[in-house]
């Protein structure tokens, strides 16, 4: 068991009593797309400090609900409360300066930029947001933080590649350095290993392990070994509503959730 | 005290320009909507079309085989530069194509001037004569032109729509990777529809020779116009462009009335501003649901 | 008769097929399992020559199809119909239905006789034929992308999710759809995560995983026991 499964197991066995208020919570979330609703409902708790593992057969609204967590798509109805306060509505710029960030399922890297220029963009853009006339390299600070992200990812001693020239798995963690770079409390990742080979994959699951150390964090995937072996809690969704939620175990013990995905 | 009589000319005079820039915009636009091709030497196409047809015209006196010559010449020249310019580029940077072409569109130009001199050629009317028209004189060529300006773009309308080619084509411009799946040989279809694209351009640089003479320089204040047209009438939309080459043409006819022809071209700029910024999709494009 | 031995494929940079070994053999039914993102529709693509394949070999009738273009793949016996349908939306019912019908070698008698086919099995596109294929529901969608690829008759028929979106009953008539063109001798390929339509469509079932093939049974015999299917497809 992971330390954040015996976290998330201890934790649902006392009762509430001493459970820290929820990071992320979300409120009878909805999105309708004309006749369509892409989510229907969803309320979900999530903790500092947990890995929350979202999974769901296609079409069950994952994207959709990060596209909402992240300010990209703007809910129907429903709300979404960061740390207490109300975000639902807001622009992905303010979002992500709430502290929210997101790596994406097609690479959002700059090609022609180096990876620590990559990096540093997202580095300085919390702070030092007016200050336009002072040389960038005045920027420790912003640098350090920068190659710290950097040597999280494990790309430390890459940084003046050419982005473009990484290897898929290296651009990967590049996004996810981007992501870290920003400091933010809430880390989404979406399908991080997809199209990876298997070492690839147990490359990446350590990393977000480690990374998850000092971080919330939200992870939509596919592989069922890596969600199972990470995660302290599980959401399913399924046609934009959630199935169910527990951990690991509860959900691999859970016949409607087995229905789900071997009919779906 | 309004200008009724001008304002007859103008519209037929509008109608007629429109119609044969509806023919260059055709063109273009069916280019750009399958290989998404921004041709910048489409103009250039239809003043060689010009040529041989003013070439055609002194060896055989007969414009219509001079029209005809010109369509199948340049036709195969297209094919000839699409062959060996574009499809190399096909998957490239849009930038590139546009760098080609415009090459290209010099390259044809010069060509010109060294085959043919600087000397302004002539083609004459195939149909003599003029009718009254309030205190004018008007051609009757004028009309005829727009006739067969017409049946050329009607023809292209039923073989879009009709012909099993035309089937293919619209499906390629559609979704070009699920044409292929269906054993529809996209690379030719590319070279069909750029030779016919070039061969509309020739064809309308000889319908338009007997109204100002053909000379190197006189595809570029096509080529410009037509790119405006195509834009307001959307890209790639075939029907879009045909009436926005109407459209627009009119309304620099109209311009005319109140200020010079030189000053009328703007009326066309002001067109293309509008559009980009209140229907940048297209005027004549039905708003998506 | 299609034969992929350790194909590796690319999608943009990410290397997404690390060795995928398949074989179909004249008139099979062979299904493919596997949760989303394992490879399932780039193998299809693979074979299409629609992704860049980076190693291994796809052969089909013993022809390598290296080099091959995408168009010439009709030709030789091999339809697909993708995962997103794929339909020409501008196109009429019966003018996409003509993109097949009107190949080179085929008799104007032949044709019509094709087109009464797919109207004999989707009488539902008989009605529609002059409609716009845009206007269509995703079911009725559906069935013109297969009767698309029905009218190239074709030796096999590369199908990809055809039950996904739609409604639980129209899964009924994808199992009879599938059954008819087996009966009439067409191989199929067919990537589903729909499970129990699976087994019971299909001679053989591949499963995949992060990119390669884990298990390869008889249908028959998964259908007697299901744990490997729990394990690679549950949770």
């Amino acid at each position: 068991m992971t330390r954040d499964q015996a976290r998330g197991a201890v934790a649902s066995s006392d009762g509430g009593a001493a459970a820290p208020p929820p990071l992320l919570r979300t409120e009878g979330l909805s999105v309708h797309f004309g006749g369509l609703a892409a989510l229907n409902g969803v309320s979900i708790s999530v903790r500092p400090g947990e890995i929350r593992g979202i999974i769901g057969p296609n079409g069950a609204g994952k994207s959709t609900f990060f596209n909402c967590l992240t300010g990209v798509l703007r809910p129907s109805s429903g709300h979404i409360f960061l740390d207490g306060e109300d975000i639902t509505g807001l622009s992905p710029h303010t979002i992500s300066r709430k502290a929210i960030a997101r790596s994406y399922q097609i690479t959002n890297i700059l090609p022609g930029a180096s990876v620590l220029e990559n990096v540093r963009i997202a580095a300085q853009s919390r702070h030092h947001n007016w200050s336009m006339l002072r040389h960038h390299r005045s920027f420790v600070d912003v640098l350090d933080r920068a190659e710290a992200a950097l040597a999280d990812v494990g790309l430390a001693g890459k940084e003046d590649e050419l982005a473009a020239n990484l290897s898929h798995g290296e651009q990967r963690n590049l996004e996810i350095a981007i992501a870290l770079a920003t400091e933010p409390k809430l880390l989404c990742l979406d399908e991080p290993t997809a199209g990876m080979s298997v070492t690839e994959t147990h490359a990446t699951v350590d990393l977000v392990r480690r990374i998850a150390r000092n971080l919330t964090v939200l992870i939509v995937e596919h592989d069922m070994e890596v969600v199972m072996g990470l995660a302290g809690t599980i959401t399913v969704l399924h046609y934009g509503e959630v199935l169910a939620e527990g951990t690991p175990a509860e959900i691999q013990a859970n016949p409607r959730v087995q229905e789900v995905y071997l009919k779906a | 005290m309004i200008p009724w009589d001008q304002i007859v000319i103008q519209t037929l005079n509008g109608l007629v320009n429109g119609m044969v820039l509806a023919i260059v915009a055709s063109g273009l636009t069916l280019i750009f909507g399958i290989m998404d091709i921004v041709n910048f030497a489409h103009g250039d196409l239809l003043m060689l079309g010009a040529f041989v047809g003013a070439a055609a015209l002194g060896a055989t006196g007969s414009f219509w085989i001079a029209l005809l010559a010109a369509a199948i010449a340049i036709a195969l020249l297209g094919v000839f530069l699409q062959v060996t310019a574009l499809r190399p580029l096909i998957g490239r940077d849009p930038l590139t194509t546009i760098l080609a072409t415009f090459g290209i569109s010099l390259v044809l130009q010069k060509y010109a001037l060294w085959q043919w001199g600087p000397s302004v050629r002539r083609i004459s009317e195939p149909v003599p004569g003029h009718f009254t028209l309030f205190h004018l004189q008007y051609p009757w060529y004028r009309v005829a032109t727009a006739l067969m300006a017409g049946a050329i773009i009607g023809g292209l309308w039923l073989f879009l729509k009709y012909g099993k080619y035309g089937i293919w084509i619209r499906a390629t411009t559609q979704d070009r990777v699920m044409a292929q799946a269906m054993g529809i040989p996209v690379p030719l279809v590319h070279t069909a529809v750029f030779a016919i694209g070039s061969a509309m351009a020739a064809a309308s640089g000889v319908l338009f020779g007997p109204f100002t003479g053909v000379t190197q320089t006189m595809g570029f204040d096509f080529t410009l116009r037509a790119f405006i047209v195509v834009v307001v009438g959307g890209m790639g939309n075939l029907g879009g462009s045909i009436l926005a080459a109407i459209f627009v043409s009119l309304l620099e006819a109209y311009a005319a009335i109140v200020v010079s022809p030189a000053q009328a071209v703007i009326v066309a700029f002001v067109v293309l501003v509008l559009t980009m910024l209140f229907r940048p999709t297209g005027l004549f494009v039905p708003t998506p649901k | 008769m299609l034969v992929l031995d350790d194909v590796h494929a690319n999608y943009d940079k990410a290397h997404v097929l690390h060795g995928v070994s398949i074989e179909v053999r004249a008139g099979e039914v062979v299904g493919l399992l596997g949760r989303n993102g394992v490879g399932k529709t780039t193998t299809l693509k693979a074979i299409m020559g629609l992704v860049r394949r980076t190693g291994g070999r796809v052969t089909f009738e013993g022809r390598d199809l290296a080099g091959v273009s995408p168009h010439a793949l009709a030709r030789l016996g091999i339809a697909w119909v993708p995962e997103e349908r794929r339909i020409f939306r501008l196109l009429t019912v019966l003018e996409n239905l003509r993109t097949g019908v009107e190949r080179p070698g085929t008799m104007p008698a032949r044709r019509e006789e094709l087109l009464d086919k797919a109207y004999r099995y989707f009488p539902i596109l008989r009605e529609r034929r002059h409609q716009a294929g845009g206007t269509l529901s995703g079911g009725e969608q559906q069935m013109l992308a297969i009767a698309r690829a029905m009218m190239l008759e074709p030796k096999i028929i590369l199908l990809d999710e055809p039950t996904e979106g739609l409604m639980p009953r129209m899964v009924g008539q994808i199992r009879e759809i599938v059954h008819a063109l087996h009966r009439d001798g067409v191989a199929i390929l067919l990537v589903e995560q729909n499970v129990p339509l699976t087994l019971e469509a299909a001679d053989r079932v591949y499963i995949m995983e992060k990119g390669v093939v884990r298990h390869q049974a008889p249908a028959t015999d998964l259908r007697a026991d299901q744990a490997v299917i729990h394990q690679y497809l549950g949770v």
